[in-house]
């Protein structure tokens, strides 16, 4: 993992332009939130991990130019150039896989959440083991707390996807199943 | 463009028996697979429904254009392919999103988008172009029209108007809204608007997802007054248009329209329709392409019914933006012609479309030929670009927006005036 992050960063750093600050300085806050290792111990923030880079890409756009909400990250992305959301993206993609979650799985609410899961053919779309496809995300092993937060904001309309399928999707979905559905995906790995 | 799916109880049904016995998600968990759901409908605009249970199905899924509009020097000009004799270069770039096209009196060229907030200017200075952000924080605005100084601007769910738009572009003020009594539904909310002969403008709304019954206010083209009063229904059994022109000879409408997902590869075709008279039905959800009777939703019911359209545009091809040409730069076969926008196809295994195609139409209005014009958007069934819109300038040119990398290209005839970037 280690090698894998270090071969990452070395890639990332001879991509990038000269300048004052090295990739490894300007991406560390990133990393103190959203975890060293894709892995983020932050509540309600997400892990980078093994993310799709397209949709990486794709919301860091959105950030920059405020089509997706969120104060700290419209700040941070506020002033990145397209190379950079660019170079940010496709470091976020090398990042490792969330790792797996230490608490363990609910039966009763697993099975409920894959039923979800089938009913609502989310697999079409994040593949089977829904480690995601180019501007989908992956959504496998993915914090339950941000999955919730997400899928809720979807559902209300209150975060727009860049496109509208979210919201669609999330409509027939009721509110008290979104607590199994993002149990059961934040413990597929 | 990405077209949204809708509900086919039956194939759901079949999706639900079949996703019981399929490994997916149940399978992963070391707990008891659980008992199939308890039926329930995906919702109408989801792009699963309908969708059959096979492989070559589920690799398909609308496909989303990268964010940021390609760099001047990348775009894709050298690949795109015009008819001997015709020239086609980079009209203005750097539009993330460019989609529907309005162009002033003054020569002012107008861009909306879908998947951003903007609306864009393109000014041209003694052939130099720039591009200018004039409306920003909207909220799908695909559709722009002008007339008599005032830019109109179509977002998912209201129209809002810019008057005197030449004049204040450097510091334009917020759109006022002058429409607004529009349903909110995400699934074909967004809209392409024009204003015909009759100093109406004219405002489609979706049927709201793939194959669905719906209320009144859906799957239609309205007309109203430049002040947004006297709204009615113009026509109806309108699945998505997303583009549509007069006629310059008989004053007619027409108007492209997305046939469904999911019913097979080849099947049903993009329509290209004419309004004859007010209050015509064109048979979506029923009937599609004049004489396929939906197997879900046709039941009891008669394509005869419906106006059949006066072409078809391909299967799943998005056919898009159309206008017709009136101008004089081109050969004399193209007068009155429509040169059509095809997006391209994401509902099929072999991407078609992907192009702007030529139709020439006999002297009763119907379709003699339908003819490849601008091709090379479409590489080893990958996108390279995607055209969305076409408008012809003042000069007799002909403009294409290009959403995938947010660019207009324009495309002349004859000994090339080469314009300055």
């Amino acid at each position: 993992m280690y090698k894998t992050l270090t071969a990452a960063l070395a890639l990332a750093l001879l991509t990038l332009p000269a300048s004052a600050e090295t990739f490894q300085e300007r991406a560390a806050p990133c990393l103190a939130c959203h975890g060293e290792r894709g892995t983020s111990e932050t509540e309600n923030t997400p892990s980078l991990g093994g993310q799709q880079a397209p949709y990486a890409l794709i919301q860091l756009f959105m950030f920059r130019e405020k089509l997706r909400l969120f104060e700290p990250m419209n700040e941070m992305a506020k002033s990145l150039t397209d190379d950079d959301l660019r170079t940010f993206s496709d470091f976020i993609a090398t990042l490792p896989k969330p790792a797996v979650p230490t608490d363990a799985a609910d039966t009763a609410r697993m099975a409920r959440g894959a039923a979800l899961a089938n009913q609502n053919r989310c697999n079409t779309c994040h593949n089977p083991d829904y480690s995601g496809k180019e501007n989908v995300p992956r959504i496998a092993g993915q914090r339950e707390d941000y999955l919730a937060k997400t899928l809720a904001e979807y559902k209300d309309n209150s975060r727009h996807g860049y496109d509208a399928t979210m919201a669609d999707v999330m409509q027939t979905v009721a509110k008290d199943q979104i607590g199994d559905l993002a149990h059961y995906l934040a413990h597929q790995h | 463009m990405i077209d949204t799916s809708f509900a086919s109880r039956r194939l759901l049904l079949a999706g639900v028996f079949f996703s019981a016995f399929t490994l997916c998600a149940a399978a992963q968990q070391p707990a008891t697979p659980p008992a199939a759901p308890a039926a329930q409908p995906l919702p109408p605009g989801s792009p699963m429904i309908g969708r059959p249970d096979n492989e070559a199905a589920a690799k398909l899924a609308p496909v989303a254009p990268p964010p940021i509009p390609a760099a001047a020097d990348k775009l894709p000009l050298a690949k795109l392919k015009v008819p001997a004799g015709f020239n086609i270069e980079v009209y203005a770039s750097g539009m993330a999103n460019a989609r529907s096209l309005a162009q002033s009196d003054k020569g002012t060229v107008f861009v909306g988008s879908r998947l951003v907030d903007k609306v864009y200017a393109i000014t041209d200075k003694d052939g130099r172009k720039s591009v200018k952000v004039i409306a920003s924080g909207l909220y799908r605005p695909n559709g722009v029209a002008f007339k008599d100084g005032t830019l109109y601007i179509a977002e998912l769910s209201k129209v809002s108007k810019i008057e005197k738009i030449d004049d204040v572009l450097d510091n334009p003020p917020k759109p006022t809204v002058i429409y607004d009594k529009l349903p909110k539904d995400e699934a074909h909310g967004w809209k392409f608007i024009a204003i015909g002969p009759d100093d109406k403008l004219y405002v489609p709304v979706g049927q709201p997802g793939n194959n669905v019954l719906h209320d009144a206010d859906h799957g239609q083209i309205r007309r109203m007054n430049l002040d947004g009063t006297g709204a009615e229904v113009y026509a109806v059994g309108v699945r998505n248009t997303v583009g549509f022109d007069w006629n310059p000879e008989t004053k007619q409408l027409y108007f492209t329209d997305n046939g469904r997902d999911w019913l097979s590869e080849t099947v049903p075709e993009d329509e290209l329709n004419r309004v004859t008279k007010a209050g015509e039905d064109f048979g979506a959800p029923f009937c599609y392409q004049g004489n396929i009777i939906d197997q879900e939703l046709g039941w009891g019911k008669d394509c005869k019914n419906y106006t059949p359209p006066v072409g078809l545009m391909g299967p799943h091809t998005a056919a898009l933006g159309m206008r017709f040409y009136t101008g004089s730069m081109f050969p004399k076969q193209y007068k009155n012609a429509i040169f059509v926008a095809r997006h391209g196809s994401w509902n099929k295994s072999q991407k078609q479309g992907g192009d702007v195609v030529v139709v020439k139409l006999n002297k009763d209005g119907t379709v003699k030929s339908v003819e490849p014009f601008l091709t090379g958007f479409i590489e080893d069934n990958k996108y390279v670009g995607r055209p969305v819109d076409v408008m012809q300038l003042k000069d007799g040119s002909l403009l294409v927006s290009d959403d995938w990398n947010g660019a207009v290209y324009r495309i002349s005839y004859g000994k090339q005036k080469v314009a300055a970037k």
